[in-house]
């Protein structure tokens, strides 16, 4: 695997991490924050991903895509390697529903790694983070095979 | 506004679910479609460049597959009883088996209880064989 890992290091803490990813590029997901094992992102308000039309509250599905691509950003942010992984498991709590037409944030942190798993929890917001809308826990695989395609021609 | 669960309500009498793109954007977004089979709900996604989560792979993205798992557990629960409102995901535990190649997917759900507040439903979603599923799900829905 030929990847130069500061240019690894500095693609991941950008936009461009996401951007490579089509679906979130699709959803319009921004890099808010990067550090160590943590990771803050923003899904922005829009019309096409509401769920219920009745009250415009973005769609529980849209919220998981997020919270499942954040909590494995945050894999990559406590890694900082460009080997591939798969998400094994994901569960998430909704504990109330989004206001509309407001953006949703999602952090995620990586608290634990292993030779083959990681381990993820992570919550989706609006105003604070102390009240959130959706809890997840996730468990990620080290594939063994493949990067990232964020990686290549790095 | 017709509330959403009238407008289920209404296809699911006609038999024609042609309609859902219309009534729910999400469901457009993912290109979701459901058909009734055999008294079931079959939950379509279909393929499209932006479901993608890899792309070296390529693979769908697992968000887009718990998505569709949710929609499918949902849209069992609106067949099977008369709602007054939409049901609402309390908590939704999706495994990933499989992943998710670069075609249509479908999913469809059985409901293990369905009570006077709460559904607990299972879903399961699949892409060339039904007995070999990418991924499955549990999910808890509040009703009314």
């Amino acid at each position: 695997m030929s990847v130069d890992p500061e240019k690894f290091q500095r693609m991941i803490q950008s936009q461009k991490f996401l951007d490579g990813i089509p679906h979130m590029g699709a959803l319009g997901v921004q890099l808010v924050n990067f550090e160590v094992g943590k990771v803050t992102v923003r899904l922005p308000y829009r019309p096409e991903i509401v769920g219920n039309p009745d009250t415009g509250v973005i769609a529980g599905g849209a919220i998981s895509a997020l919270l499942d691509n954040v909590c494995g950003s945050s894999v990559v942010a406590r890694v900082a390697r460009p080997n591939a992984f798969a998400t094994l498991d994901l569960r998430i709590d909704y504990m109330k529903p989004a206001v509309p037409e407001r953006d949703v944030f999602a952090f995620a942190e990586c608290y634990k790694v292993t030779r083959l798993i990681a381990f993820v929890r992570g919550y989706a917001y609006q105003d604070s983070s102390d009240e959130p809308i959706a809890n997840a826990t996730a468990t990620f695989m080290f594939t063994g095979k493949g990067m990232l395609a964020q990686a290549k021609g790095l | 506004m017709t509330a959403f669960h009238e407008t289920f309500g209404r296809m699911k009498q006609a038999n024609d679910f042609s309609g859902l793109q219309q009534a729910v954007p999400y469901a457009k977004f993912l290109g979701i479609s459901a058909a009734i089979e055999e008294g079931r709900v079959i939950t379509s996604m279909a393929y499209a460049d932006t479901l993608i989560g890899n792309t070296t792979l390529p693979a769908l993205h697992g968000g887009t597959i718990a998505a569709l798992l949710e929609l499918a557990a949902l849209f069992q629960i609106a067949y099977e009883i008369e709602t007054e409102a939409m049901p609402k995901t309390i908590t939704i535990t999706i495994d990933y088996m499989r992943s998710g190649a670069a075609r249509d997917t479908y999913a469809r759900a059985w409901a293990t209880r369905i009570g006077r507040r709460v559904a607990n439903v299972r879903a399961e979603a699949w892409q060339d064989d039904p007995s070999k599923p990418i991924a499955a799900a549990n999910a808890n829905f509040l009703l009314a």
